[in-house]
């Protein structure tokens, strides 16, 4: 089975409530493409100037920004509190953190639409009790260069002091990120059952059918 | 069983349940935008899918449009690749599409209800988190990201796990001057950003009873700002009188079978929630917004909170971040807070309500030298010919805001319509996040009267006392 295992730092956010507005900003939402967002991830709190999708020159980075710290810049897995991906439904968000590389999420919350759309593109995004989280941003804090090793199989995540914690995910987000599975290709396995409800549909509630494109 | 008016809308839909728990939900409208559409309609392209019901889709240009000097086009080459590309897209599938000199032009969550696109106990998404908005005309709507775009363009079906019920419940009635926008701000500051994550919220009571289907959007829009995918108002005698005699209503041939459907939406007496909340609106003052966040939220007549009283570090950490980028000071009088510019837009305030209240406030008055620019821009061509044609245009032009054409503007800043570093705007949209309105611009959520007296005096005031001395 590929894709099983997630080992790297981790970056420490000690900040409840990221929106997608903070992760990536609305200049970048221009864009058509959907690669090519990880140089403007968390963009206006990365650089210290102004960017857009037209900007050639090099950008400031702000040293203060926890993605532009040694050992952090490295890293692969992002640890932050509460209600994490809140806001706008912009997938740009998880294009973004996917494109810079980072490989999974740890909060004790995400944001519904912001969940559904990490697991589509292959984002792992792992729930923790508040103690558990709070122990590992201490342990950070003490010894900043801290790798993860994340079994998606086995549901467990283990620390630098080989501690290991169990998360709940459902198996099918858990085959999503292992298979990464066209989520299209498996609902059109039910195109049948599609086309009947849509049949019946038609002559219960023929209103919903019109259109003046007819 | 009793059932809720979500189970029953759900159960109305249902195409197929999964082992895992999920469902396969049939999709009645989807409506489309610039921004979340392009890399799922490129998707399709490279799988060669075919769109399975274009009839159920309608489309518009509206988050990256310029509002004003329209004649002249977009004159920023990326926005109007964007745009140019929905364009090109519903040619070339043949999908419903209101250009920007349309009169139906219009915010996707403005011109939806008015069109009647919209309809009672419809499934409805939209690659927008607002698309909550729908639900004030008992329809199940929801904001999806653009890969759920792509699977609903394919499969007019969306396959997810049901939310749980919660009920929020608001008895007696607001004061005059306090709209809706007060009214849900109030419940966001109680249960927080988080506080409707994982629900879907029926907003019940005799107050949503008494309200407009216009104010009933606004609870409806702002539910995602509580972390509810959507908000919910069951049909009645007022959602029966909106649907009526719109472009999309349903013809004469079926209304009347429509209208057996529709009275069903409605929640059975005693359907049991998974939660209730209780409200009482004759405690809601009006609201200002002094943080980064929704849930930071106060009455006009109070003051910014003080870090110092929080006993939880983190909290302490959350709000000074708040002030410091907000450019406050603990214990602040929010009418001590003077402000750059207005805005009066945006999906939850760009109605035609949304302008006469606005209007009511403005009229005879002068907005205040302080303010380097005020901006009103109408949720849609036909909410704009309204307006112009009761002459509240002319009241927000001759009191010194600029009138403008549809479009999202400086609710999230994606046109020329945003702040400056540090500029502070009273703002009748949904987000105060860092960075919306322009990068390090600092946003103050509040009603669109409100807005109008923040014009006015330069600082915000309270609408009720401006009102009395009147």
């Amino acid at each position: 089975m590929k894709n099983k295992i997630i080992e790297g730092q981790v970056i420490p956010f000690d900040q409840s409530n990221i929106d997608t507005d903070a992760i990536i900003p609305k200049q970048y939402l221009k864009s058509i493409k959907k690669s090519g967002f990880g140089p403007f991830l968390f963009d206006s709190l990365r650089y210290t100037d102004p960017g857009d999708l037209s900007t050639t020159e090099k950008r400031s980075l702000n040293s203060d920004f926890v993605l532009n710290m040694a050992p952090y810049s490295g890293g692969n897995i992002i640890l932050a509190n509460d209600n994490f991906g809140c806001g706008s439904s912009r997938e740009h968000a998880v294009w973004a953190l996917k494109d810079y590389g980072i490989e999974a999420i740890i909060s004790t919350s995400f944001a519904d639409i912001f969940y559904r759309n990490s697991f589509k593109n292959g984002l792992l995004l792992i729930s923790l009790k508040k103690d558990e989280l709070d122990k590992m941003f201490r342990e950070i804090s003490e010894s900043p260069k801290y790798n993860l090793t994340i079994n998606i199989q086995n549901q467990t995540i283990t620390t630098p002091n080989s501690q290991a914690y169990s998360f709940a995910i459902s198996d099918s987000d858990k085959e999503r990120i292992i298979f990464e599975y066209d989520d299209i290709e498996l609902s059109l396995k039910h195109e049948d059952k599609i086309r009947d409800y849509e049949d019946k549909m038609k002559l219960k509630k023929p209103w919903i059918f019109e259109n003046s494109n007819d | 069983m009793k059932k809720t008016l979500y189970d029953k809308i759900w159960n109305e839909h249902l195409v197929h349940e999964n082992k895992d728990g999920s469902s396969l939900i049939y999709i009645d409208r989807h409506l489309v935008h610039e921004v979340t559409s392009p890399q799922a309609f490129d998707g399709l392209d490279i799988q060669k899918r075919e769109i399975w019901n274009k009839n159920s889709i309608f489309a518009v240009s509206d988050h990256n449009v310029p509002t004003k000097n329209r004649a002249s086009g977009i004159a920023d080459k990326i926005s109007k690749l964007q745009v140019d590309t929905l364009v090109d897209n519903c040619k070339k599938h043949k999908i419903s599409y209101f250009d920007l000199n349309n009169i139906n032009q219009g915010i996707v969550h403005v011109i939806g209800p008015e069109l009647a696109i919209t309809q009672p106990g419809m499934t409805l998404v939209c690659g927008d988190s607002h698309t909550s908005t729908h639900g004030a005309l008992a329809s199940l709507a929801f904001g999806i990201g653009t890969s759920d775009v792509e699977h609903v363009l394919a499969t007019q079906c969306i396959n997810i796990n049901k939310e749980k019920n919660f009920k929020i419940n608001v008895t007696n009635s607001l004061s005059d001057f306090v709209s809706s926008k007060d009214l849900i701000l109030h419940i966001i500051k109680k249960i927080g950003t988080s506080g409707g994550t994982g629900y879907t919220i029926e907003f019940t009571g005799n107050c949503i009873e008494n309200m407009s289907i216009e104010s009933r959007m606004t609870m409806c829009n702002m539910s995602i700002e509580a972390g509810a995918k959507s908000g919910l108002v069951s049909f009645d005698s007022k959602t029966f009188d909106y649907m009526l005699n719109r472009r999309y209503t349903p013809s004469k041939q079926h209304l009347n079978n429509a209208i057996k459907y529709w009275e069903t939406l409605v929640s059975d007496s005693d359907a049991e929630f998974d939660k209730t909340l209780s409200f009482d609106a004759t405690d809601v003052l009006p609201q200002v917004t002094w943080g980064t966040s929704p849930e930071m939220t106060t009455d006009v007549n109070g003051k910014t909170p003080d870090p110092e009283n929080e006993n939880d570090s983190s909290k302490k950490q959350y709000i000074q971040r708040a002030l410091d980028y907000m450019g406050l000071e603990a214990n602040q009088d929010i009418k001590s807070i003077k402000l750059d510019k207005i805005f009066i837009g945006s999906c939850t305030n760009s109605r035609i309500e949304d302008l006469r209240q606005a209007a009511k406030i403005l009229e005879g008055y002068k907005i205040s030298d302080h303010i380097k620019q005020a901006i009103v821009v109408p949720g849609s061509g036909h909410v704009k010919a309204e307006a112009e044609k009761e002459g509240l245009d002319k009241i927000f032009i001759k009191s010194g805001f600029e009138w403008r054409e549809p479009g999202c503007s400086m609710c999230l800043g994606m046109n020329n319509d945003s702040l400056s570093p540090y500029e502070r705007c009273a703002s009748t949209s949904n987000r105060n996040f860092e960075g919306r309105q322009g990068d390090k611009g600092r946003t103050h959520l509040v009603s669109p009267s409100m807005a109008a007296l923040a014009a006015i005096k330069g600082h915000f005031g309270n609408v009720i006392e401006f009102i009395n001395e009147k």
